[in-house]
């Protein structure tokens, strides 16, 4: 049983960055219409930013503070990823308005492919490590319950902590705030959104800066357990089948889509991998998202159609 | 609701608010729609443009709130001024910003936002917190219905009700001229009436004026100032609503009022016209 509930906060974890990431996916869609392929070359391109800033800014201006590095590393990353969105929205949306989904489609493959060579070139192309004190010993938890008590990462724990937050963060800006207001009436009717005076191109620019800030944790974190290299954005491909899962249109869609990905993933490595001789892990999310495509193609809580309106 | 206090008597010429002259509109580079189209409205008044489907009624309003971009449309000739200054250049929103705001055909509530939420979202331009709350409040008090319902998701409202929050939402940005686009589609009589006593009364008390587009003629008339009627993309008629409405062309082709009984010359003479007018 512990073994068990091991295992399945293992998967907790790993799912809540595969939510972190499959949220700026949802965020675009729902705001723009647009399928961002290159939601995993962000996280990339951010965790790049933020590894090579906190190493270089202390060189540059001759200070020693690891925090005081990483938090002007983050602001610099965070501006890096709002002139991304300027300048995605600029060269790219605003051109593009009006065509057919399978444009933008191939638009954001071609960002996603810039964004690993651009990026690469800016920082380099090594694997970089991310350090923000994330404490890397294991925890023990409910030892009261099972002998031994169950093992969990602290990092994880924190990690999950912080993805919590900024779920809750983006839900209270969605909700409470005359842009996150906004934002919701374009991705329910852009043209009408635009009727009473929202500006279409500057919502674009925030939503993709809100992805971009997302990609940034999600690189934070990733990063920091992984190290910052070329797989990073290989990984955020699972963000894929999660919102298959989730629900293109859903941000709670996009968080379970992401849980249930993480942990079918472990449970069934562990579980029945024996069985099929292992490796489950790499192609698990991906049969189940196809099962779901089969079965109830708008994913667990992709949004009814309502056509009343 | 512009709260400007100036109530002075309307002087013939000064006071065009809108000014349509010539334009000519063509979607995706090819299709010629407007074929030069010009309109007046005067400051305070309510304007009907009237029409068949696929006359060109939205076409014309979405030239004036340049939502026609979005369309891939474009004004390629004449001009548009609103308050004397040229706007073919300006974005919706700072056509908004100035006071003139569109509600678009088909009411296009944000469906899964509540009634409250969409009124709010209609106060995107502002910022004033004060000024957005009495606003609300104003909306509340001419529609009462959007009260009852604030807090319902706009997807589960009924039409009448649809048809309100849109207005209702445009109103918030305090505007100073409404473009309102077949406010009565798909609506029960009795609530065509009701969703145009408010408009009238709207324009009486809070000054707004209105550019309506139409295909209830009858209705139309009964609370417009003025009408336009557009066919095939160019005015074909236009007068004082009064006059539009005894007129025996109009009462034919757009009222049904035509007897029985008349139908040798007339018929004869006006098989033409007719004939186009209904294509
Ligand atoms: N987005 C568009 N692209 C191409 N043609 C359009 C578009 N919108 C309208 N039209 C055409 O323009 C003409 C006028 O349409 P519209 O202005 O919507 O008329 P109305 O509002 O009077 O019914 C119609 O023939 C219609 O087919
Ligand atoms: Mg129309």
């Amino acid at each position: 049983m512990g073994f068990f509930l091991e295992t399945l906060f293992g998967g907790l974890m790993a799912g809540m960055l595969y939510s972190l990431v499959a949220l700026g996916f949802v965020l675009i869609y729902k705001a723009s219409g647009v399928f961002n392929f290159a939601q995993g070359a962000m996280v990339l391109f951010a965790a790049l930013a933020m590894a090579r800033f906190a190493e270089w800014f202390p060189k540059w201006f001759g200070f020693e503070s690891l925090l005081l590095a990483n938090l002007l590393a983050f602001i610099a990353a965070m501006a890096m990823m709002v002139v991304l969105a300027w300048a995605i929205e600029r060269l790219c949306l605003s051109k593009l308005v009006n065509q057919e989904g399978i444009t933008l489609l191939m638009a954001t493959l071609g960002i996603a492919y810039f964004l690993d060579g651009f990026g690469q070139t800016l920082f380099g192309s090594d694997i970089y490590s991310i350090n923000v004190g994330m404490p890397k010993d294991p925890a023990f938890i409910l030892e009261g319950m099972f002998e031994g008590g169950v093992m969990v990462s602290k990092e994880d724990l924190v990690a999950a902590v912080i993805a919590a937050l900024l779920v809750i963060v983006l839900a209270l800006f969605f909700q409470k705030t005359k842009t996150g207001r906004a934002l919701r009436a374009v991705a329910d009717d852009h043209q009408a959104a635009q009727s009473i005076g929202i500006p279409l191109n500057t919502i674009w620019v925030i939503v993709w800066s809100v992805a971009g800030f997302a990609a940034l944790i999600a690189g934070i974190i990733w990063g920091s357990k992984l190290g910052v290299q070329f797989t990073l954005s290989l990984v955020a491909l699972k963000a894929l089948p999660v919102v298959i899962l989730g629900g293109l249109t859903s941000v709670p869609g996009a968080i379970i889509g992401g849980l249930i990905i993480g942990v079918g993933e472990k449970l069934s490595e562990i579980y029945i991998g024996p069985m099929l001789g292992g490796g489950i892990e790499i192609w698990f999310a991906y049969v189940l998202a196809l099962g779901f495509l089969l079965v109830r193609p708008q994913g667990l809580f992709g949004e009814k159609i309502i056509d009343r309106v | 609701m512009n709260t400007s206090t100036t109530n002075a008597p309307p002087a013939p010429e000064s006071n065009i608010l809108l000014n349509v002259n010539g334009i000519e509109v063509i979607y995706n580079h090819v299709v010629l729609v407007l074929k030069g189209v010009s309109l007046q409205v005067p400051e305070g008044r309510i304007v009907a443009i009237l029409g068949g489907n696929g006359a060109g009624k939205t076409t014309t309003l979405r030239a004036i709130s340049n939502l026609l971009k979005g369309e891939r449309g474009e004004v390629t000739k004449g001009m548009i001024e609103y308050r004397g200054e040229r706007v073919e250049a300006l974005s919706p929103s700072d056509l908004v910003r100035r006071g003139v705001v569109q509600v678009m055909e088909g009411r296009h509530c944000f469906a899964h936002l509540t009634i409250e939420e969409n009124l709010l979202a209609g106060a995107y331009t502002r910022s004033d917190k004060g000024e957005i709350a009495a606003n609300l409040d104003k909306v509340y008090t001419y529609f009462p219905r959007l009260k009852t319902r604030r807090t319902s998701q706009a997807a589960y409202t009924s039409g009448g009700e649809q048809q309100m929050c849109a207005i209702g939402r445009a109103l918030m940005s305090n505007p100073n001229m409404v473009l309102l686009d077949e406010p009565s589609m798909g609506l029960a009589p009795q609530i065509v009436e009701e969703v145009f006593e408010i408009v009238k009364d709207l324009n009486a008390k809070e000054k707004v004026s209105f550019l309506l587009a139409e295909q209830n003629t009858m209705v139309a008339l009964r609370y417009a100032d003025f009408g336009y009627i557009v066919e095939n993309g160019r005015i074909v008629m236009e007068g004082a609503a009064q006059e539009l409405a005894s007129n025996e062309d109009v009462k034919e082709f757009y009222l049904g009022l035509s007897g029985e009984g008349r139908k040798s010359f007339r018929e004869v003479k006006h098989y033409r016209r007719r004939k186009r007018w209904l294509s």
